[in-house]
């Protein structure tokens, strides 16, 4: 992979495709040193940042530059020498732009690795060689299950403080791929490094030959960012209507939204949520261009055959595939605020472009991530970095979707209606995906009950 | 490892999305999340090449109507006369209003007093901060991106500010998915990032790609200046050179156009967009490394600015 150290001509830098992925691990796995590594070899970090870093790590009496310094921006995180926040990092190879959301690996920051991996479509779980899985791993695991990050690597890290050994690596391999599919991971790709030494980071490795696989950055390259998407449903959040009113316009009337899954075409036959009036979809604008087709995540305007009554909040999704439309919603949310979540509160929910009032009903169970995800049924209240099930009223309909098919239309925030804080990311649906069928039965063996 | 899928299997299907479409379509959807859930909002703009891509966006988000939002300048007195004259003739060719705060006002009437190193940059924050809640804007579009700086890696997309426009980062709402929150109480505003995400190659290629016009001072010229702190400054009538400071004339360009007083133009033969991009692309430094006096004042300078106010 020389890719990396070439200089990248105008063609090839505006040809790229983004990736954003969340890493997750605490700076004792070596999470930092990855993150230099991949920004410092792919030429991302810039010689006035390591001069900056060379002379605070100098400040503090560190001999060789904190790579952690690049990420911990905030004046209490260096002094503390904790990553308060997830911070986003970027770079960029000849193949790729990639977002990276940084998250602190400390248990009580669920909440930060919640909102790392609500954007990302990978995830970087790093474990150090030496001690395997731990409890750490395993709530980095069930996390990106949570969230349904498509794809998840696992990093074994400081194969050169085990020899490079195979068995090593292939026994942590084995734990966690087991653990994480029958969490309902649909992908996960393990890889032996050393962060510090650089093996398979960026460049193949040559201590340990008896890995096939790709490198860290060869995997970040080529992991694919899209999917085949006519195999899911459309979904189109109204935004905000567009009515010039103009002499050159006079009747122009759209619909201006980002898709959040899926594809549409003009002529597709369409419903409007939540009134469930019908029409036919009679032209795309791609902004500026008339087109088509057009799919997730482009921002769009869409045009209807028929004058409804359409506005913010709205969803317009395929008649025939469009999503039941209900005031009760049962999901699985992180809590994110200090001030505990409790029965009977009354909280603003937004969902896509809609917020609505709402109640919580029932608090029916609070998850342990780190205990084989014990069930505490019936908890008093859900505090924050709690991970639990929740029993909502909405005030209005809603069409929401299933997390686990659609993430952005089965995703929701809680508000605090007095203040505007948000107290609570949800997520429809129940909390962990079926395992793949090869997997199949581990979840009923463990007793769950979804 | 039964569910790892071969590495040579994999790949994009038709519907990937090029990077900067990805950006773009993030961009605009923020656009619209603030047309929809805001009275009263207003987009910074200097005539600098972040606010000009701001604003194209916002023609695109929402044409063929106008952009439902005014304009602000806050004027510090010492701007680049190619950068006004562009900002004004954009304002007129798209129908748009502009609001113009000045520092200079300020100064002449004993509001603000002018600082012994001549910086006009941290002197913004005040008339910014009363010009939002002189006309009650209610979220305020700024070109900041994360990529600028160490403390803005960790502002969100929607930030929120209390009525003196303070920024608290232990306080910062969490942000998931696309969901952003802008709810916030009277006086209090929103400020809003859509180029969070870009970077400053980005913005390069948004520029060369959507032809968008750009004051001529961010291609290489002939210019008067003198070196100050490590870096070219104009000399002019704000207060450069002093003693002791020889004026030469260098073929230059600007990398970021703020105050004259404290924005520096970097070495430069690069005339085209095209040579533009692939300087930045080979760069060793960062922009606001290479040019901005105002952030090499201590090692939290941004953050410091960013929790009085500052854009």
């Amino acid at each position: 992979m020389t890719s990396t150290t070439s200089p990248l001509t105008a063609e090839e830098l505006s040809a790229t495709t983004l990736l954003r992925f969340a890493t997750a691990g605490s700076v004792d796995d070596g999470k930092s040193t990855l993150v230099g590594r991949l920004l410092h070899d792919s030429k991302s970090v810039l010689s006035d940042q390591l001069e900056a870093v060379e002379r605070a790590s100098l400040g503090r009496g560190q001999e060789t530059p904190d790579l952690a310094l690049l990420t911990d921006g905030l004046r209490a995180e260096r002094e503390q020498g904790i990553t308060i926040d997830v911070a986003y990092r970027y770079f960029a190879t000849a193949r790729r732009r990639f977002i990276l959301a940084d998250t602190p690996g400390h248990v009580q920051y669920t909440r930060n690795m919640v909102t790392g991996a609500s954007t990302a479509e990978l995830a970087v779980v790093l474990v150090d060689a030496r001690n395997g899985v731990v409890e750490q791993t395993r709530r980095h695991a069930a996390v990106a299950a949570l969230l349904r990050v498509p794809h998840v690597v696992l990093a074994v890290n400081k194969m050169d403080l085990v020899d490079y050994a195979e068995p090593v690596f292939a026994a942590i391999a084995e734990e966690f791929t087991s653990y994480a599919a029958s969490l309902g991971v649909p992908e996960i790709t393990a890889i032996p490094i050393s962060a510090l030494a650089g093996d398979n980071v960026v460049e193949p490795s040559a201590n340990m030959d008896w890995y096939g696989g790709p490198t860290v950055l060869e995997h970040l390259e080529t992991v694919p960012v899209s999917h085949d998407l006519t195999g899911c449903p459309a979904r189109f959040p109204v935004q905000y209507v567009i009515r010039p009113q103009t002499a050159e316009h006079p009747d122009y009337r759209g619909y201006a939204g980002q898709i959040a899954s899926g594809l549409l075409r003009v002529g597709d036959p369409v419903t409007v949520l939540p009134s469930g009036r019908t029409t036919t979809i009679s032209g795309i604008d791609a902004l500026g261009r008339s087109v088509h087709t057009a799919w997730a995540p482009q921002s769009v305007t869409v045009l209807l055959a028929d004058d409804l009554d359409v506005s913010r909040g709205d969803l317009i999704a395929p008649t025939g595939s469009a999503p039941a439309v209900t005031q009760d919603v049962r999901a699985t949310v992180c809590h994110l605020h200090e001030r505990p979540l409790r029965i009977g509160e009354r909280v603003l929910l937004k969902h896509a472009t809609r917020t609505v009032k709402a109640i919580v009903k029932a608090l029916p169970y609070r998850i342990d991530l780190s205990h084989g995800l014990a069930h505490d049924n019936d908890p008093a209240a859900l505090e924050v970095n709690d991970i639990g099930a929740v029993q909502l009223r909405t005030a209005e309909p809603l069409p929401i979707d299933a997390y686990a098919d659609s993430r952005l239309t089965g995703a929701f925030l809680l508000i605090d209606p007095a203040d505007g804080t948000t107290l609570t990311a949800g997520m429809a649906g129940e909390a962990f995906a079926e395992p793949p069928s090869a997997a199949g039965g581990a979840a009923g063996d463990e007793g769950w009950d979804f | 490892m039964t569910t790892t899928v071969t590495h040579a299997e994999q790949k994009d299907s038709p519907y990937a999305l090029t990077h900067l479409d990805a950006l773009e379509s993030e961009a605009v959807h923020i656009f619209r999340e603030v047309a929809g859930e805001f009275e009263r909002p207003v987009v910074l703009f200097s005539g600098g090449k972040d606010s000009i891509v701001m604003l194209h966006l916002a023609l695109k988000a929402f044409a063929p109507a106008a952009v439902p939002f005014s304009l602000l300048h806050v004027d510090t007195g010492h701007n680049f006369p190619e950068v006004l004259d562009l900002r004004d003739r954009t304002v007129a060719e798209h129908g748009l209003r502009l609001h113009v705060a000045k520092v200079q006002d300020y100064i002449d009437d004993g509001r603000l007093r002018e600082r012994p190193d001549g910086l006009r940059n941290p002197l913004q924050t005040v008339p910014l901060t009363e010009a939002i809640s002189a006309h009650r804007f209610d979220a305020v579009f700024g070109g900041g991106r994360r990529d600028e700086e160490k403390a803005r890696a960790k502002e969100r997309v929607f930030s929120l500010r209390d009525e003196f426009s303070q920024w608290d980062p232990r306080r910062q709402r969490p942000e998931l998915w696309q969901l952003y929150n802008g709810r916030h109480a009277p006086g209090e505003h929103v400020r809003v990032f859509p180029l969070s995400n870009w970077t400053e190659l980005d913005v390069w290629q948004y520029i060369a790609r959507e032809g968008i016009e750009l004051p001529e001072i961010y291609f290489a010229h002939e210019r008067e200046v003198f070196s100050r702190d490590g870096m070219w400054l104009t000399a002019g009538e704000w207060g450069g050179p002093k003693d002791g400071e020889p004026v030469e004339t260098r073929t230059v360009r600007y990398r970021t156009v703020g105050d004259m007083s404290c924005t520096g133009a970097v070495d430069s033969e690069a005339t085209t967009l095209e040579s533009v991009i692939t300087e930045i692309a080979a760069s060793r430094l960062t922009e606001r490394g290479a040019t901005r006096a105002d952030d090499k004042m201590s090692e939290a300078a941004m953050e410091d600015r960013k929790r009085e106010g500052y854009f």
